[in-house]
């Protein structure tokens, strides 16, 4: 170890750029960053799905070379001596890399005998890492049996068996409960303060980027900034403000804001709607709804998410899409379109969804908010007709799914997880065969074909194969391919899971016109804010439902003088904390 | 550097141990190692034969006498054949067309006249040609019951027989005639490369799979201790299925073995690794289990079985395929096993075909070595 190696940034990366081959074309992953992260405090790397964060952490590792530029780990050249570097970092893929046939202390065991821990010293070290996880009681079941956030952990304590100097995770919190990811976040504050440990840490969620001391800001491959995230978003200071309007609805009022002269962005948040100005100047309500009656306006507190949108606003010319895509259906009167009455699936002894029940009226849009493995997606392969249920009443769009799915389904778009796209037909012939799948033909689907690359913009990519459309295109491709048949009901599986905050953005305009014009949208997500998007929403946690409301009636339960402002996750946490309460009474 | 081989061999331990748990624990592998040899030994064992027994065959006698029904019996006590009589030949070749029988033997009327005046006694054979291997089988055994009879009738008039040379054949190597003696080495040879490869590579392509390798390569082992963990759990594995094929062959279907037992296992585990390489080999480009399995057939089964002299005479083939053979791993272990089952140890064969194994063994494991990378690209 060289004297200077002591006093170098735990991690230096110069001009660093790598590309990779995928069939004939060259897709570059990170072109040229230059980043230092400090010792003994937690960097994130935070960024949509794309950006090249999986890629950056893996030339940290030492998994994969640069194509040109310089990665020092400690010091030390990572692409000359990797294993000198290894020896001294740990690393958690996403999946955590466990052995699934393996027990919680056999995985254990495994990778303290890889980083060559002492026996000596397990026993103390594993009561530690048990305690801190909270998994000493689970010592003995098979790692492929744990819940996710209880997988997350474990893959965090194998990674720390021998504590590193540098720990590298990928995307620790994906799809993970909001209790196990706050938990999470207890335990690598408590890394960082007690053991000095420098924590680089990837994440899709610009919420996380508040608990970092420092962030690398990465879109499409470039690192737009760096920093401590109070800057990022102190810099957005008095731009942010609460627009409400007595005599327009919230999404009407979202719509004229969005294009209204100064403002930069424009959110639904709760009742309300959000908006962020291109300065720091208080707007007037005359300048921002004219017309309007009844407008308050307040100042809000500006979020990290400011930051990045200003920064993409920043690089690509503010673009408003067509946000109406011209009314589907009209003059049907308000009715319920799906009824779930004591849904119940079980397989074999596991319950995946317990008793639920709801009813989602004529163009409401209605989340379903859970983590991973909450029974969201299995409710919703229900809902589909994709899976008959065990016990209870399911009714969509008036037809008894029990009896008449095919007909249910014709009234139905579904806009799968991923996009469920054909990756080797172009954009053109993905249209094509998804509305044939809806039976359309002729003139019919050609009128509907050419409405979709207008209204989705995406007649420029018509010949593309889907596979190479970026993330963002990928998905209004997939919201177009639902549409196809003009549905009356559309179901989103994690529409916007991992795309950025202005792709985003987009989908929820083209939703919320959906919506206006009198489609019901039903939408999964485990990504907290965007149920404000919702104008009601149930909670789902294992299988049953804690709480079923209006965003902002979900969060008002908390507000107290210790907690002005409670999130969704607040709520969210509160709602599973007080069941596991009850459960522990009964 | 003490301390750098304790960790070492802990870093081994640990691999070893985790391997072994997987093992007990999904037991794929296990069926990989011992189901799949037993169950293509039994198919291959019961179902594929180079004999022919039992051969469908019509008899056409358009006369019946006392000599044509003994000529006739022989047929029927024949092993190989099935007679069914057919009163004249247009109804025996309608049978043939028909596919239900494989060959027609047609004792015309003058055939007793013939046969009792020591004449040339003329049968007709026809066989179907359709295919070739067969039919020359066929044809071979009918001549063989044709010449039986008439020198059993040589004796019994007195006329001497009339056929020019008195043929004695005598088999060696394989004396009692049965393919499946001759197959079964050669079986063994396929089903183990079958094995070595697919055992490592689907293995190390779950773990792909899985996520897990990238966290193993990220810590500090090194890729050779990998390897090398890799390697001995399932050498351990394909030697216990080698056994058990040997097992099967030898008291199951009866083959014969007359080679040492020792030369038969130092070959087997060159041979092994030899394939666990090719194996290790794959798994450093094939990152599911899918491509893994595909590529491991494609890649080591059907060279085997077509270019190991199994089936196929090597010394038949144009002189360039002959020249790929070189490289097929199973051409070595079969020539090996074919002798050491029906022969004895045979050492010019044993010697040099033991150097080609052991070349092929350090040929792909030091491929592999050199081509596999702790990196993801």
């Amino acid at each position: 170890m060289t004297p200077s190696s002591e006093a170098a940034p735990a991690v230096r990366i110069e001009s660093v750029s790598r590309s990779f081959r995928s069939g004939r074309r060259i897709v570059t992953a990170l072109d040229t960053i230059s980043a230092e992260a400090v010792r003994g405090a937690v960097t994130g790397l935070i960024g949509p799905d794309g950006a090249g964060k999986t890629t950056l952490m893996r030339l940290i590792a030492g998994l994969l070379r640069a194509d040109s530029g310089r990665v020092e780990v400690l010091g030390i050249d990572i692409a000359k001596t990797p294993l000198a570097v290894q020896a001294r970092l740990a690393y958690m893929p996403q999946r955590f890399g466990l052995y699934e046939d393996l027990s919680v202390r056999e995985n254990l065991d495994l990778y303290a005998d890889l980083q060559g821990v002492p026996h000596t010293e397990r026993a103390e070290r594993y009561a530690e890492l048990l305690h801190m996880t909270g998994l000493a009681p689970f010592t003995g079941r098979l790692a492929g049996r744990l819940s996710g956030g209880m997988k997350q952990k474990l893959g965090l304590a194998c990674t720390l068996v021998r504590p590193p100097e540098v720990l590298l995770l990928d995307e620790p919190t994906v799809g993970v409960d909001p209790v196990s990811r706050r938990e999470l976040w207890q335990i690598i504050d408590h890394l960082t303060r007690t053991a000095a440990m420098t924590v680089l840490f990837s994440t899709a969620y610009l919420d996380e980027a508040e608990r970092c001391a420092a962030v690398w800001l990465m879109h499409e491959s470039k690192l737009l900034g760096a920093g401590d995230p109070k800057d990022f978003t102190a810099h957005m200071s008095g731009r942010a403000f609460q627009v409400r309007a007595g005599s327009l609805g919230k999404r009407q009022i979202q719509e004229r804001l969005a294009s209204a002269p100064g403002v930069m962005d424009a959110t639904i948040q709760g009742e309300a709607v959000r908006i962020v100005m291109d300065e720091a100047t208080a707007p007037s309500a005359a300048q921002l709804l004219p017309g309007a009656n009844d407008v308050t306006i307040t100042a809000a507190a500006p979020r990290f998410e400011d930051s990045f949108v200003a920064l993409l606003r920043a690089k690509s010319p503010v673009h408003l899409p067509p946000s109406a895509p011209a009314p589907v259906r009209t003059g049907s009167a308000v009715r319920d379109e799906i009824v779930v009455q004591h849904l119940t699936r079980r397989f074999g002894e596991f319950v995946a969804v317990d008793d639920i029940s709801f009813t989602v009226r004529t163009g409401e849009i209605f989340g379903l908010l859970g983590a991973n493995g909450a029974g969201k997606s299995t409710t919703f392969r229900m809902l589909c007709g994709l899976l008959p249920a065990s016990a209870g009443l399911l009714r969509v769009a008036g037809f008894d799914l029990r009896t008449a799915a095919a007909p249910a389904r014709g009234r139905i778009g579904y806009m799968a997880q991923k996009f469920s796209l054909y990756g080797d037909l172009s954009v053109r012939q993905n249209l094509r065969f998804f509305s044939s799948a809806y039976k359309l033909h002729g003139a019919r689907q050609r009128a509907r074909i050419d409405w979709a690359l207008g209204e989705f913009e995406l007649g420029a990519f018509k010949d593309v194969a889907s596979s190479d459309l970026p993330l963002g295109f990928k998905q209004r491709l997939a919201l177009a391919c639902a549409l196809m048949h003009e549905p009356e009901i559309l179901f989103l599986d994690e529409p916007t899971s991992g795309v950025d905050p202005l792709a985003r953005r987009e989908f929820w305009r083209r939703i919320n016109a959906l919506a206006e014009s009198g489609v019901t949208v039903l939408v999964t997500t485990h990504f907290m804010e965007e149920a404000e998007y919702c104008d009601r929403l149930v909670i789902m946690a294992q299988g049953r439902l804690l709480a079923e409301g209006r965003a902002e009636d979900l969060k008002a339960r908390l507000r107290g003088p210790n907690r002005p402002e409670p999130t969704m996750e607040d709520a969210f946490i509160a709602l599973i904390q007080e069941a596991e309460a009850k459960s522990k009474a009964a | 550097m003490s301390s750098v081989n304790i960790k070492f061999l802990l870093r081994l331990r640990g691999l070893l141990r985790k391997e072994f748990l997987q093992i007990m624990r999904d037991p794929s592998a296990i069926a990989i190692a011992f189901l799949l040899p037993a169950i293509l030994l039994l198919l291959f064992g019961y179902g594929v034969s180079l004999d022919a027994r039992n051969v469908p065959l019509a008899l056409v006698v358009e006369q019946p006498t006392a000599l044509a029904a003994d000529f006739a019996s022989q047929f029927e006590r024949s092993p190989y054949f099935k007679p069914r009589r057919f009163a004249n030949i247009h109804a025996a070749e309608a049978a043939m067309d028909a596919r239900e029988v494989e060959g027609i033997v047609w004792l015309r009327s003058d055939f007793v006249r013939q046969a009792m005046h020591g004449g040339p006694a003329l049968i007709g054979v026809l066989v179907n040609g359709v295919d070739a291997n067969n039919a020359r089988l066929v044809e071979g055994y009918i001549q063989q019951v044709w010449i039986k009879w008439l020198g059993a009738q040589a004796t019994v008039t007195g006329h001497p027989a009339a056929v020019p040379v008195d043929t004695q054949q005598r088999v060696w190597f394989n004396p009692a005639v049965q393919s499946r003696d001759y197959l079964m080495p050669g079986l063994i040879g396929l089903i183990m490369t079958l094995t070595g490869a697919l055992l490592t590579a689907l293995v190390i392509a779950r773990e792909w799979e899985h996520g897990t390798m990238e966290a193993l390569m990220a810590t500090p082992l090194a890729i050779r201790e990998i390897l090398t963990a890799k390697l001995i759990p399932y050498f351990v594995l394909g030697m216990g299925g080698m056994a058990a094929s040997v097992t099967i062959a030898v008291f199951l279907f009866g083959v014969p073995l007359h080679g040492s037992l020792c030369v038969l296992a130092l070959s087997s585990a060159l041979f092994l690794l030899a394939t666990l390489g090719m194996g290790l080999l794959i798994s450093t480009f094939a990152r599911n289990q899918f491509v893994a399995g595909q590529i491991a057939i494609t890649s080591t089964f059907l060279p085997a079985l077509i270019l190991s002299g199994f089936i196929f005479d090597i010394g038949s083939m144009p002189k360039a395929i002959q020249v790929i053979t070189y490289i097929v791993p199973a051409r070595y272990f079969v020539a090996i096993l074919q002798s050491l089952f029906l022969a004895g140890d045979i050492w010019v064969i044993i010697v040099p075909n033991t150097l080609g194994l052991l070349v092929m063994a350090v040929i792909f494991l030091g491929t592999a070595r050199l081509i596999a990378r702790k990196r993801l690209d």
